[in-house]
């Protein structure tokens, strides 16, 4: 397996997840779609993170292992954010259900004016 | 010997009483405002002792030196900007005739403004004004000169109009103000016209005065450069001296209160016109044109403006006309080549026409009136300005041996012996003129002081008598008092400084040979001449008006069209309001400025203006407030970003 496999699996389901942001109109959806593409990216900061050994780790020069693991903790921080975030997201579909009686995003227009 | 500081201490001492007037007595002390005038009185009476100091040390000096202090005010490049001081003869007479003259009129007004409401704001102008006249002859730099010329407009713009409640005086305020400008706007080409031509002065510093007469008695100035500077510097003086054409604001400034004609209006601002000329005589000299321009305006404002004073009701309005025909006598014997009697001719004039102008206001203090018409038969109840003012008459109307008959006198042998046709012209315009000189000023004479009187203000149904209305009786002594001192002036001022004869303290000609210019032999025909002129005037007007052998009123009317221009000022002022006003700034200029307005500046405007609304509302469209499609279009752009970068560099 090589890295570029990684890579391109991570760019398929980012582009999955992009196009359906923003063209599906159900609010979930999108949210669903979103978390998608912080997956796509996930999955990148891991890959990179295994092949692309860093020149600091070759040297065995002080703090090479925290360089190691770097790609891996970004991926466990976005996890934990998005957890955070699709919560907050959910929390304002219900929001604009109770004030609009809709969860299809172009009724969320108020932008607009 | 005088020191600097004490030439300083003659300018600064008015502006420190200005400015402790304005700052101090009338924000804070107006409840003693009377001290303001005694404080202006103390200042100028201070100012004129130190002018007679200057004017000693000037005259030990000998002649066609002068005294010169100059500092540096800043320096631009290679050219020097400088401030200071120039005492020669011409600025060291003026200096006494000018603070001599304010120092009556501020005692005189003690009595005339006592208890007008404004009495701190008066002296407070008047000190200004005084300070400014003084900063105009000493100035040794032309732009120097050209700000307090500024100031002096100033201050007689706010004492024509100090009584600005009267619809009249505010506008004859503003009317002299504009008109004065159009002759200043002349004078400041003419400083710019000497800047630009700098680099034919040689290495001379192009403003400093001294410089400018160097260059102009050198020959570096060409003949039309000389010319063009000569002539905007005339401009200038035509302005504040109120020659033909601009001559119309001076009548309209008797607005002002009658002290404040006597002083700037008579004797000192209007004559700093003249003194331009004088102070710039070298380059005229330079310019035969200028000389013949001079002359010419001078000779015909000289005839044109007694021809005015000869039909006027108001008093002050004759001394007024007078004052204008007297200021083209100076200008005519400046353009003749007649330096030193034009100047004598200033210097007497100072003194008779301050005196003819108090006296007036003496008059419009008892009868509260100054309407000609409705006096009368003062002679009796004013016997001091009866006295006074026959003085102050003789001496204008040129008569053996006051002081105008010296001065006129010299001015008519010079135009005389000029020997050129304008020379010629300019002769009988003035002989004329002083024909006319003495009929309007007996005249006016015989309608105050002589006949029945007829009423005052109490019969004038135009005045709002000034003061304590109508009380026939002599003014206070404080009125009465500079009248004598200046009527002793208007009898000594004349033979007494420029004899004919050699005096033991006063050599022959000491006046005009003092001002460096040469002395023409006295004339006995030519005085002569002229004086039965002037005796014929007078006995015209004894005819019409004293002995009524010859009716006034069958003579007006049998010359009506002829009387009715004459009364009717040439109808200048409705021709300046119709072509000038009317058809040329509102019609002309105007209404060029609204067209370029409306079809430039507003078009520009409403174009740019209909760019931005059209170009928003076509861009509005983009705004659908559909977040995902606001998220494609990034989405492209980063796309089409990355792909540049990935593609191209």
């Amino acid at each position: 397996m090589s890295l570029e496999n990684f890579l391109i699996v991570g760019a398929i389901i980012f582009s999955i997840g992009l196009y359906g942001a923003l063209t599906k109109r159900h609010a979930v959806t999108v949210l669903m779609c979103i978390e998608l593409m912080f997956n796509a990216v996930n999955i990148t900061a891991v890959a990179l993170s295994r092949y692309v050994t860093p020149s600091a780790v070759l040297d065995g020069s002080k703090g090479a292992a925290e360089a190691v693991l770097t790609g891996q903790v970004f991926a466990i921080f976005i996890i934990t954010v998005a957890a955070a975030e699709i919560a907050l997201g959910l929390a304002i579909v219900i929001a604009i259900y109770r004030t609009r009686e809709t969860v299809f995003v172009p009724d969320a227009n108020q932008l607009r004016k | 010997m005088i020191e600097e500081s004490a030439v300083w201490l003659i300018l600064f001492l008015p502006l420190a009483s200005f400015a402790v007037i304005a700052l101090v007595i009338r924000p804070f002390l107006n409840r003693y405002a009377i001290a303001a005038g005694y404080l202006t009185i103390a200042a100028v009476g201070g100012s004129l002792m130190l002018s007679i100091w200057a004017l000693g040390s000037v005259e030990g000096r000998g002649e066609g030196t002068e005294l010169l202090w100059v500092h540096d005010w800043m320096q631009i490049g290679a050219f020097d900007f400088n401030i200071g001081i120039m005492l020669d003869p011409l600025t060291a007479i003026m200096l006494v005739v000018a603070t001599a003259v304010s120092l009556m009129v501020q005692i005189y007004s003690t009595g005339y403004m006592k208890g007008d409401p404004g009495y701190a704001r008066y002296y407070a102008y008047m000190s200004l004004f005084t300070a400014s006249m003084i900063g105009l002859v000493l100035a040794s730099n032309i732009v120097q000169l050209f700000v307090f010329w500024e100031l002096v407009g100033l201050c007689s713009f706010l004492l024509i109009g100090f009584w600005y409640h009267k619809p009249a005086a505010a506008a004859a305020a503003k009317k002299a103000f504009i008109v004065t400008r159009v002759g200043d706007f002349g004078f400041l080409l003419a400083i710019m016209y000497i800047f630009f031509n700098r680099d034919s002065f040689g290495g001379l510093n192009p403003l400093e005065i001294t410089d400018i007469h160097s260059a102009a008695t050198l020959g570096l100035l060409g003949g039309s450069v000389a010319t063009w500077i000569a002539l905007g510097i005339f401009a200038g003086a035509m302005g504040k001296s109120a020659q033909f054409p601009l001559h119309t604001w001076l009548p309209d400034a008797m607005e002002g209160p009658t002290p404040v004609s006597a002083l700037i209006h008579a004797a000192t601002m209007v004559a700093a016109g003249v003194f331009l000329v004088a102070r710039f005589f070298p380059v005229f000299e330079a310019s035969s044109t200028a000389m013949n321009t001079v002359a010419i305006v001078g000779g015909f404002t000289a005839l044109f403006a007694a021809s005015m004073g000869l039909v006027m009701n108001d008093i002050k309005r004759v001394l007024a006309y007078s004052t204008i025909s007297q200021l083209g006598f100076m200008m005519l014997a400046l353009g003749v080549g007649a330096y030193g009697p034009g100047i004598f001719h200033l210097f007497t004039h100072a003194f008779f026409k301050a005196l003819l102008f108090m006296g007036s206001g003496s008059v419009n203090h008892a009868t509260g009136t100054f309407d000609m018409r409705y006096m009368g038969g003062l002679r009796k109840a004013m016997p001091w300005t009866y006295a006074t003012f026959l003085i102050g008459s003789l001496s204008l109307a040129g008569l053996f041996p006051l002081a105008g008959f010296w001065s006129k006198d010299e001015v008519l042998a010079d135009a005389w012996r000029h020997g050129e046709l304008v020379g010629q012209v300019v002769f009988w315009l003035a002989l004329a003129a002083v024909f006319m000189t003495s009929f309007y000023i007996f005249r006016a004479f015989f309608m105050t002081f002589e006949g029945e009187f007829r009423g005052g203000a109490d019969a004038d149904p135009d005045t709002e008598p000034h003061g304590e209305g109508v009380h026939l009786e002599e003014s206070p002594p404080e009125m009465v008092w500079p009248l004598g001192v200046l009527a002793v002036g208007a009898v000594l001022a004349g033979f007494a400084v420029n004899p004919t004869t050699d005096l033991g303290i006063v050599p022959i000609h000491w006046f005009t040979e003092f001002l460096g210019a040469h002395a023409e032999d006295f004339n006995i025909v030519l005085a002569a001449a002229s004086s039965l002129v002037a005796a014929a005037g007078i006995g015209l007007a004894y005819l019409m008006y004293m002995s009524k052998r010859v009716s006034a009123e069958a003579l007006s009317l049998s010359l009506g069209p002829v009387h009715r221009i004459l009364s009717r000022k040439y109808y200048m002022d409705e021709a300046y309001e119709l072509y000038g006003v009317e058809r040329g700034i509102y019609g002309g200029l105007a209404r060029g400025l609204d067209w370029v307005d409306r079809a430039v500046v507003d078009r520009f405007v409403t174009t740019v203006g209909w760019f931005a609304v059209n170009i928003g509302g076509a861009l509005r469209q983009a705004q659908t407030g559909q977040l995902q499609a606001y998220g494609v279009v990034i989405s492209v752009g980063i796309m089409a970003i990355l792909g540049l970068y990935l593609f191209f560099l």
